[in-house]
């Protein structure tokens, strides 16, 4: 019986295509589905320290807080450091009034933090879990999103960013593992970032806390103890809407977020060993506004395109990514774009390994897009 | 006795002022708190008992001793007597009989007012004694609103506005509150206080631009009519879904906080709106962090169709505001007076104590809830018709005024005039503009153009160099 998906490697050779399974030789629930392959800061980003994805938030959030007086973190059990550690240590630095739990309310949590920003503050605001910012959809997708375009730019919560866990845990079940960014990468008039590694997630989170627009900050919840690279000490800012090319390849362009982009990595790795085909890897990072010039650009050279995310298939941004890549790469396609990514079921307890659009699923994609 | 404030019998306290609970358990805590929170046939009383009255301030300094005693023992929570509840969750005591908190035992909370529906100050000392020249622009801004009403609503069922919503009934609840609070405390409005925004001084012109969604308008044609806002005069922009603002209005109160600005937000919206989660999230966090907030609820009976005992059963909006920590007061709303009083009081508190307030003014929706509506479908004429007649704001305090000496036939007739005239001048103007050039409808909804909406503007420029004539280009601003 199949009971974890780190296994030892079988191969057979099924009609002339190589078929890949793997045999259990574990049955602990608590191993990844992935492994975290580290990012390395250049040698001009100066000093380093090693932290894990939740030290890196934690690091950039005080950051903020030292560069921006005005800006204040709040949400859920922040106080004490928060459910993941993000914000410990904050409130002893910066005093109560400027890190502080509110009542259990999301509605409440993002219609403050709007409010906020609209009186010149810098909001900072925590979700516990992306799988509760439902009772703020409201909040986020009819007001944050729309107040600088209603009010004809006299207003706006430009200063306004959403912090919230994400992603699949490994045992979150419905309720602590949703994917939740294309319900908001269909509302104009917001920033969507997915970081995938402590490095790229200070960076990043930086931009969105400064940048003029609401922010939504997922964090792969998965990667904030095992995710850990030398991140730079210093303040910096990565750009948002700027894809990154991680593995430049030929055959295949990889499109992937978040943790997904761990899976793609060993994924290029396999199907250069295994398929002998070359995998251009790409990070989205930001969901919306996206980077299409990267994305077009690499798939115009690959001619095939495959994007993978843990949330549901249908209307998942797969579906836009596939979309605008069928327009503006249309005559440089080789095969029909695939999309792997979670099924169209809620997110389940004991069968994710089943549900996860893991590293094999991923390599029957390369396979069938290679073989069309 | 000390451990009561915060229990469940604080929420009774507040809000049942010589209740039958109270004659069946006449503890003297119970009795005390009462009076000195809500025994308001005067507002002074209802501010001053936080700091002159003697009983009061003896009371004061109980719960403030309280206070600080909770404060200190909120992150400890060790049982000291056995006799004494202690639970973190609320200090109370117990009791051996079983008995509920019946709210059908308990009376409802008074409705302050000034003056009675002749214009007849009850109590001189609740006159705030604001001199001519306040009253008459008070007066003045009450009618020109009404004016602007008037044709604006025939505008629309002309078909020359795609909307529109009135203030008739409600403009006292506009001028009486936006009168006693500084202009630059900034407003979150719901949609039905137009009156705020005249008081402030901003232009008819202005008002009709939006309506009309012309070049001149500041939202630049992108809202629905009445959705106004200016930052100018530190007016939110209105948004159609309700409550939203509420929570925002928190918000900005605890930036202003930490900014020390002396400045408070007030932050409207009606009896139905107040049935949304947003309203129950605002008010808990303005309480839990001491938001200085005003919250007014315009309680004028009906939700579109929907009248108040179908929106809610207890005592209106005003008893919730004690069950959060916010002291809460009802207001005659018809009474620009009462209304005035009310909400200066508030903003003291507000900013003397750093904490929200709450204020329901009772009053009667007289217009239809909007051009798209009909109201006699599910309410009588005779009833509109016995509130405008009988118990309107804008008579009662021409009615004051004439008292005073300070208005008087000529002058109405006068005034009139001029209002109709400011009024027929900016609709005028207003209909002559054309609407903004259509490409700033792809403006700010970032703060700088995503490429991909770039792409997809220079597609609806190419599209109308072939497909134009198809449409209405001509009433639009080029460039």
């Amino acid at each position: 019986m199949i009971r974890s998906i780190l296994g030892r490697i079988l191969t057979a050779t099924i009609n002339n295509s190589t078929i890949i399974t793997t045999t259990t030789t574990t049955t602990s629930r608590t191993l990844s589905h992935f492994a975290f392959k580290p990012d390395t800061a250049a040698v001009s980003d100066g000093d380093t320290t090693r932290m894990n994805l939740f030290q890196a938030i934690n690091n950039a959030l005080e950051i903020a807080l030292v560069s921006d007086p005005k800006a204040v973190i709040f949400g859920e059990d922040v106080s004490f450091g928060g459910v993941f550690r993000c914000t410990v240590n904050l409130q002893d630095k910066f005093g109560k009034d400027r890190i502080f739990n509110t009542p259990l309310c999301e509605q409440g949590i993002v219609g403050f933090g709007i409010g906020l920003a609209a009186a010149g503050a810098t909001a900072i605001a925590e979700i516990q879990f992306a799988d509760y910012i439902f009772p703020a959809f409201d909040q986020i997708v009819n007001e944050a999103a729309k107040f600088r375009y209603r009010s004809g730019n006299q207003f706006d919560c430009g200063g306004l960013t959403i912090r919230t866990p994400c992603g699949a845990v490994g045992h979150g079940a419905l309720y602590h593992s949703q994917s939740v960014e294309s319900y908001f990468a269909h509302c104009p008039g917001l920033k969507i970032v997915i970081p995938r590694g402590p490095i790229q997630a200070k960076g990043l989170l930086l931009s969105c806390i400064r940048d003029q627009n609401p922010c939504i900050f997922f964090e792969p919840k998965i990667l904030y103890r095992l995710a850990v690279e030398q991140v730079p000490v210093k303040d910096y800012m990565l750009p948002l809407s700027k894809a990154e090319v991680l593995v430049e390849g030929d055959d295949v362009t990889l499109i992937g977020w978040g943790t997904q982009v761990h899976v793609l990595h060993e994924v290029c790795e396999m199907a250069r060993d295994q398929l002998n085909t070359s995998c251009e890897l790409i990070d989205l990072a930001t969901i919306m506004p996206w980077d299409r010039e990267t994305v077009i650009n690499s798939v115009k050279k690959t001619g095939r395109a495959i994007v993978a995310h843990e949330a549901p298939l249908t209307a998942g941004f797969g579906a836009e990514i596939a979309a605008t890549l069928q327009k503006e790469c249309f005559l440089h396609l080789e095969a029909p774009i695939l999309r792997v990514a979670g099924y169209d079921t809620p997110f389940p307890h004991v069968f994710e390994p089943f549900y996860l659009p893991d590293k094999w699923k991923c390599l029957e994609a390369i396979r069938k897009s290679i073989n069309y | 006795m000390l451990k009561l404030y915060r229990s469940t019998s604080f929420v009774c306290n507040i809000c049942k002022n010589g209740s039958k609970f109270l004659s069946q358990h006449s503890s003297s805590s119970y009795s005390n708190k009462i009076r000195t929170t809500f025994n308001v046939n005067n507002i002074n009383l209802f501010i001053n008992q936080r700091t002159f009255c003697a009983e009061s301030q003896q009371q004061q300094q109980q719960q403030q001793s309280q206070q600080s005693i909770l404060q200190e023992s909120h992150n400890v929570s060790i049982i000291n007597d056995q006799n004494e509840a202690e639970f973190p969750g609320a200090r109370s005591k117990f009791v051996t009989n079983l008995q509920f908190f019946d709210p059908d035992h308990f009376e409802n909370i008074p409705v302050y007012r000034v003056m009675n529906r002749d214009g007849l100050v009850l109590d001189e000392k609740q006159d705030p004694n604001l001199d001519k020249e306040f009253m008459t622009k008070i007066y003045k801004g009450m009618t020109l609103l009404n004016s602007m009403d008037r044709v604006l609503y025939e505008s629309q069922r002309q078909g020359r506005i795609s909307f529109y919503m009135t203030n008739y009934g409600e403009e006292g609840t506009h001028f009486g509150s936006a009168a006693a609070i500084s202009n630059n405390d900034l407003v979150f409005g719901q949609y039905r206080e137009a009156g705020v925004l005249i008081w402030r001084g901003f232009e008819i012109d202005k008002l009709m631009a939006q309506c009309y969604g012309n070049s001149e308008d500041l939202h630049k044609g992108r809202s629905m009519p009445v959705h106004y806002g200016t930052r100018d005069l530190c007016f939110v922009s209105i948004s159609s879904p309700l409550s939203t603002q509420m929570p925002q209005a928190v918000g900005a109160a605890y930036a202003f906080k930490r900014q020390n600005q002396q400045r408070v937000v007030i932050c409207y919206f009606g009896e139905g709106a107040a049935s949304e989660g947003d309203f129950h999230a605002a008010l808990n966090f303005a309480a839990t962090l001491s938001a200085p907030v005003i919250f007014f609820c315009r309680n004028n009976g009906y939700a579109i169709s929907t009248p108040t005992h179908e929106q809610y059963r207890g005592d209106g909006i005003v008893c919730r505001g004690p069950a959060y920590g916010i002291p809460s007061i009802r207001v005659d709303g018809n009474d620009v007076l009462a209304v005035y009083n009310a909400t200066l009081a508030a903003k003291k508190i507000c900013l003397e104590e750093s904490r929200p307030v709450l204020i329901e003014a009772m009053t009667y929706r007289i217009g239809h809830h909007s051009t798209s509506d009909d109201s006699s479908a599910y309410r009588s004429v005779d009833e509109v018709r016995s509130w405008d007649q009988k118990d309107h704001p804008i008579t009662r305090l021409r009615k004051y005024l004439e008292q005073k000496g300070w208005w008087d036939e000529d002058l109405e007739k006068c005034w009139k005039n001029e209002a109709k005239r400011l009024v027929m001048t900016a609709f005028v103007k207003a209909e002559k503009l054309p609407k903004p050039n259509y490409m700033e409808m792809f403006e700010d909804v970032y703060d700088v153009m995503p490429k991909s909406l770039m792409q997809q503007a220079e597609e609806l420029k190419e599209h109308l160099k072939i497909y134009g004539g198809n449409y209405p280009i001509s009433n639009f601003k080029q460039n």
